[in-house]
């Protein structure tokens, strides 16, 4: 076995650490860098529950090679609260009862945050297309879907105080 | 298993490291490969992967446009030049999975996968290879024989660009939207000279082991008028040469019942 030294950003930090042969990078952030928020559903790109943003675009982190990350720029959920201040998307998740389980809410959430990064105002279409590669077997789909619009109107950059 | 990740600066390189290592794969998106290593597959041993950003490129000359094997969906789907083949790069997963899946990848991806190449195939697609080992060849050739060792590092997929957009017709037949697997997938030239067809090309994907040329259903294109009565025969050969599996998507009872149904409508510009 070897060990390949990566250095990259995960939610604004810089990190350093030994990726494994071909270790993928959601093994590698939640073993390496201690980031359990991404979740391992399927191993086979299927379920959308490891999805991360590097540079700012929605990635299968079960499928991307670790060592293959170096000087990219990771978002997760771990990185989405401002402390106690849920993030927009979150607080509309919660108060639309969008989680159930709760297994595909952090890539729910990071697919949703990458479409409003680039698309405030979304249609409905434009957020059925954006998490239609993540799959939940809870809710039906409409509560999120539901949540996510109600982020875009709320305005996904503005922080939701207090609400833990 | 231990996977050994091989990585090189230069596509040449490479190059050379694929054809030294019958063993060894070559690491473009991971859509399909990551997925084997996840799983511990035998078979994988070593990946070579470059960070050469060449095999990137998007480039066009004259009528032809040369799409680089590392070029990932979202690449193609960002490029205003490819807009007649954004329909099939946009069906090919969900966000994410076209954020990855390369061009390349694509190639080698075996049924019901294989969306943008069914779209190459009637674009008179030439694959290049890298390393200047091996000539370029004809797409249908490369699929016939892609199965065979060694693995040479493909380079890129140059394309004819269609002399008008209306000609380049793409369908793509999937049960659960918007992220579809295909029960399968149609792609048409249609080239048109005082109203009447005139030297037709028209591909299936998922409709046999590889993304296939549907000669017979071009033949009987030629000449007519693409309305309901000029497609007939074409609809009537609509299976010829097709050999449909019958996998989770669907039957080959099935993909063969509604092939006809949907030629026509890819045919007469109505879409699915
Ligand atoms: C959830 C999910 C949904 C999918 N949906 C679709 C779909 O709708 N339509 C579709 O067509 N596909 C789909 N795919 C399959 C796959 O994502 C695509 O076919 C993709 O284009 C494969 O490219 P890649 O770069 O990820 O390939 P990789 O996984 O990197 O490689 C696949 C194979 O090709 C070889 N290879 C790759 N590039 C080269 C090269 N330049 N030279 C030589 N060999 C090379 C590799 O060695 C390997 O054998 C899906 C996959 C997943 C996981
Ligand atoms: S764990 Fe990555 S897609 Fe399911
Ligand atoms: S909440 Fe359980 S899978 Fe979505």
């Amino acid at each position: 076995m070897s060990k390949t030294p990566v250095q990259f950003r995960v939610n604004g930090q810089d990190r350093a650490v030994f990726a494994e042969d071909a270790e993928n990078l959601l093994e590698c952030l939640r073993r390496g860098v201690g980031d359990m928020s991404p979740k391992y559903g399927c191993g086979q790109g299927t379920c959308g529950a490891c999805t991360v943003l590097i540079d700012g675009e929605p990635h299968l982190s079960c499928l991307t090679l670790a060592q293959g990350c170096g000087g990219r720029s990771i978002e997760t959920t771990g990185g989405l609260a401002d402390g106690p201040n849920l993030h927009p998307l979150q607080a509309a998740f919660m108060e639309h009862f969008a989680a159930q389980c709760g297994f595909c809410t952090t890539g729910m959430l990071m697919a949703a945050k990458a479409l409003l990064d680039k698309n405030p105002n979304p249609t409905r279409d434009d957020v059925v297309e954006a998490i239609a590669g993540n799959i939940c077997r809870c809710t039906g789909y409409e509560p999120i879907i539901n949540a996510i619009l109600e982020a875009a109107s709320r305005g996904s950059n503005s922080v939701v105080g207090g609400a833990v | 298993m231990v996977v050994s990740v091989r990585t090189y600066d230069q596509v040449g390189e490479a190059a050379n490291a694929l054809s030294s290592d019958r063993e060894a794969y070559f690491l473009a998106g991971g859509t399909l490969l990551m997925r084997g290593v996840n799983e511990g597959s035998r078979a994988l041993s070593t990946l070579v992967r470059t960070t050469d950003s060449s095999l990137r490129q998007i480039q066009s000359s004259g009528s032809r446009i040369e799409i680089g094997a590392a070029a990932t969906m979202s690449d193609i789907l960002a490029n205003r030049e490819l807009s007649f083949l954004h329909p099939a790069a946009r069906a090919v997963g969900g966000p994410a999975i076209r954020n990855m899946a390369t061009a390349g990848g694509n190639l080698f991806a075996r049924t019901p996968y294989g969306d943008l190449t069914t779209a190459f195939l009637v674009l008179d697609a030439m694959v290049n290879f890298a390393g200047g080992s091996q000539a370029q060849l004809p797409l249908g050739q490369f699929l016939a024989e892609r199965e065979k060792q060694p693995r040479p590092l493909v380079a890129g997929i140059s394309i004819e660009r269609p002399t008008s957009a209306a000609a380049f017709r793409f369908l793509k037949v999937s049960r659960v939207k918007p992220e579809r697997l295909s029960v399968m997938c149609m792609a048409a030239l249609l080239p048109q000279s005082g109203g009447r067809v005139q030297g037709a090309r028209v591909a299936y994907g998922a409709m046999a082991p590889t993304p296939i040329r549907m000669t017979a259903v071009e033949q009987a294109l030629e000449g007519v008028t693409l309305d309901e009565s000029g497609v007939q025969a074409a609809a009537a050969a609509a299976n010829t040469g097709a050999s449909p599996a019958t996998d989770a998507i669907a039957s080959e009872w099935y993909r063969r019942e509604v092939a006809p149904v949907h030629l026509k409508r890819l045919l007469l510009g109505q879409g699915s």
